[in-house]
């Protein structure tokens, strides 16, 4: 009985898990397995509890893995899946970029400025992201700011091409995800004892090779943990590609958007959501492998 | 002349540069001030610290001596005045170019290296070839005795192990000159009693000349050649531990360190050799050496530390001071006991008797009617 409280404990936040990942997931894969079918819901089986047993058994015997296979087999769905993985990579390592001197930045800020940069930094997600979305639609198009600003200063002579292209989406990105990045690296950073900085430089470092030493490499926490906060979202992202890319960019959160909106094919869009969940989870999986591996090496 | 008869009573030890008038001075401090904004950190000081010393730098907190350490190390830099090591101008060198480690009061071990890799960090730092740097960290492995550990993290192994490492790491690019940041604050007591005389052996070991900085007054004392007491950015003395505790230049010296009774009254009368001082109607003068610097007539303060006074239930027949009181209060520290005497016009004297055998029946009790006494050379007049 005296371990009733701390099952309590442990048990409340895994039904929550249950309740809101696993069930709808459940829901997702059972549809993914599913066949299209002209009918709402648009697919078939259907569990019918009032069927019972024979019910279960019967859509369990219809289900199939058809559209894993009609997603090997169509190379617009592996296409997109890899271009989502690239340009997730490329908009991590330019957020980590713009992000980690920021978060110096700020880290280095007299203690009393600390917060209202702290403030600077969240206040965009107090308007909605979707207008700060189309804001840059307005900034980047061809009669928009940037251009008219740079037409002003003499450095073009003929608007730049910028919106629809997959430049606008890595601004979009970057822009948006910033403050994933930024946060915990500067948490880090905020943390670190500076009596280690002054250690390094007694023993013969110069400040940036203590920079390399020191703070690098203790800052690699919120680097990481803000390396996964921008990656996993950006590699379903769906907003920021169909409003500032070209129909060029292929993104899975666009492809998905399609099956499931314009084509009403549910099961084929469930199976690119289990696939892209997959993605997501095996190198989270296989990371923490290797940190609980260096942690045991440790000891 | 009374201050060259008095050092003849402590006995001076065989190394004692300060005394020198040829020794050439390792570190020296010339009119050095540091201000933080209107804030004197360091007023107009001027220091020599001699090579080998093992110089501890004490005061409370706030009284400069971490400002003094963090110019050694290039940490902060004078407003005002000059500082040379080994004769050198030292003020413009970056602390990366000093020939000066630090032990970090914190340790400051760079928890993401092991014990190993934190000891090489200043060797790989320096010209010293690859090849040689493992052999050195292993002789410092083995200065401090953590071969064992060597390929531990710092947050795997002990608070005193950690001390150790960051001691061996400050050691190992054998600098000219060896700074501690109150290196033993975090350890408990015994351990850090222990590691005071490790300390001491492996700097006598090395000749590596170590400064200091402590609030802990018994660290320094026991560690140190020399203790510089300071109080608000200036040295109030710089002298061996034996005549700081025996010959305090001032109340504040004589308050600082150790344990002290401290009688304030007016210099009755001056002769050849001793002196008297009235500080209460009712009470017999008390019979002292010759002060420095008070004329006759003159407030002043008689200082004297508790085991130098001595209880007893009669007066005893040949005692130049003697006082009579009642007990008021018993401290049993084990190894001795503090007595607190209150004499008849309230004025409270601190006794300290060393237990000397087991306690089968206390000598005095609470309200024994007692004499204190005390040696003409027991105490000091001091400047009130």
């Amino acid at each position: 009985m005296f371990n009733f409280r701390r099952f309590f404990l442990i048990s409340v936040p895994y039904i929550w898990l249950l309740l809101l990942f696993l069930v709808p997931f459940g829901i997702v894969l059972k549809i993914s397995l599913s066949d299209s079918a002209l009918a709402i819901p648009p697919y078939s089986p259907t569990f019918d509890l009032s069927a019972g047993w024979a019910g279960f058994r019967e859509m369990w015997a219809a289900f199939d893995f058809e559209n894993f296979l009609w997603l090997v087999d169509d190379s617009l769905y592996i296409k997109a899946y890899l271009s989502s993985v690239w340009i997730a990579l490329v908009s991590m390592i330019l957020t980590l970029l713009v992000g980690y001197p920021i978060a110096y930045g700020m880290a280095k800020a007299p203690e009393e400025w600390r917060p209202t940069l702290m403030m600077l930094i969240i206040l965009p997600f107090w308007t909605s992201f979707l207008i700060r979305v189309y804001a840059w639609i307005g900034i980047l198009g061809s009669q928009g700011y940037l251009n008219q600003f740079l037409l002003w200063i003499g450095v073009i002579d003929e608007p730049l091409v910028l919106l629809n292209t997959s430049l606008a989406v890595y601004i979009g990105i970057v822009y948006t995800y910033l403050p994933f990045m930024v946060l915990p690296i500067y948490a880090t950073l905020e943390k670190l004892d500076g009596d280690l900085l002054e250690a390094a430089e007694d023993l013969g470092c110069s400040r940036i090779s203590a920079f390399w030493l020191i703070t690098v490499p203790l800052s690699r926490p919120g680097v990481i943990a803000g390396c996964f906060l921008v990656f996993i979202p950006v590699v379903g992202e769906f907003v920021i590609p169909s409003l500032l890319g070209g129909s060029r960019t292929l993104m899975i959160g666009k492809v998905l958007w399609d099956e499931f909106f314009a084509n009403r094919d549910w099961p084929l869009a469930s199976a690119v959501a289990v696939i892209l969940l997959l993605i997501l989870i095996i190198p989270i999986v296989l990371f923490q492998r290797q940190q609980q591996r260096a942690q045991e090496a440790g000891q | 002349m009374s201050e060259d008869a008095e050092k003849g009573a402590v006995p001076t030890p065989a190394f004692a540069p300060w005394d020198d008038p040829q020794a050439k001075p390792l570190i020296r401090f010339q009119g050095v001030t540091k201000k933080f904004g209107e804030f004197v950190a360091i007023d107009d000081l001027s220091l020599d610290i001699y090579e080998r010393e093992f110089f501890a730098l004490l005061g409370p907190s706030g009284c400069g001596k971490t400002t003094l350490m963090r110019m050694l190390a290039g940490f902060e830099n004078p407003s005002m005045g000059g500082i040379t090591l080994a004769g050198r101008d030292i003020v413009p060198v970056p602390p990366n170019k000093r020939p000066v480690n630090m032990m970090f009061q914190s340790y400051a071990l760079f928890p993401h290296l092991s014990v190993a890799d934190n000891i090489a960090f200043g060797l790989k730092r320096s010209d010293m070839a690859k090849s040689e740097i493992a052999g050195r960290v292993d002789e410092m492995l083995g200065l401090v005795q953590l071969r064992k550990f060597a390929a531990r993290k710092p947050h795997q192994i002990s608070g005193g192990q950690r001390q150790r490492v960051a001691l061996a790491r400050a050691l190992a690019k054998a600098p000219k000159l060896l700074l501690l940041d109150e290196p033993l604050g975090a350890l408990d007591r015994k351990l850090r009693e222990e590691t005071q005389f490790e300390l001491m052996d492996i700097q006598e070991k090395l000749g590596t000349t170590f400064v200091i900085v402590t609030h802990d007054q018994e660290e320094a004392m026991t560690v140190a050649s020399r203790v510089a007491v300071m109080d608000n950015g200036r040295l109030v003395q710089v002298d061996t531990p034996e005549r700081i505790y025996e010959f305090p230049v001032s109340r504040y010296v004589a308050d600082f360190i150790g344990d002290v009774n401290l009688i304030e009254g007016r210099i009755e009368t001056l002769t050849k050799d001793c002196a008297t001082v009235v500080w209460a109607e009712t009470m017999p003068p008390i019979t002292a050496g010759l002060p420095q610097g008070i004329g006759a007539g003159e407030a002043c303060v008689f200082a004297i530390r508790p085991e130098k006074v001595t209880i007893s239930a009669e007066r005893p027949p040949d005692a130049v001071n003697a006082l009579p009181g009642k007990v008021l209060d018993i401290g049993y520290l084990g190894n001795m006991s503090t007595y607190h005497v209150e004499l008849a016009n309230g004025q409270v004297i601190k006794s300290q008797m060393t237990n000397q055998r087991r306690l089968a029946r206390r000598a005095f009790s609470w309200e024994d009617q007692v004499w204190v006494s005390f040696t003409a050379t027991g105490g000091l007049i001091l400047m009130a």
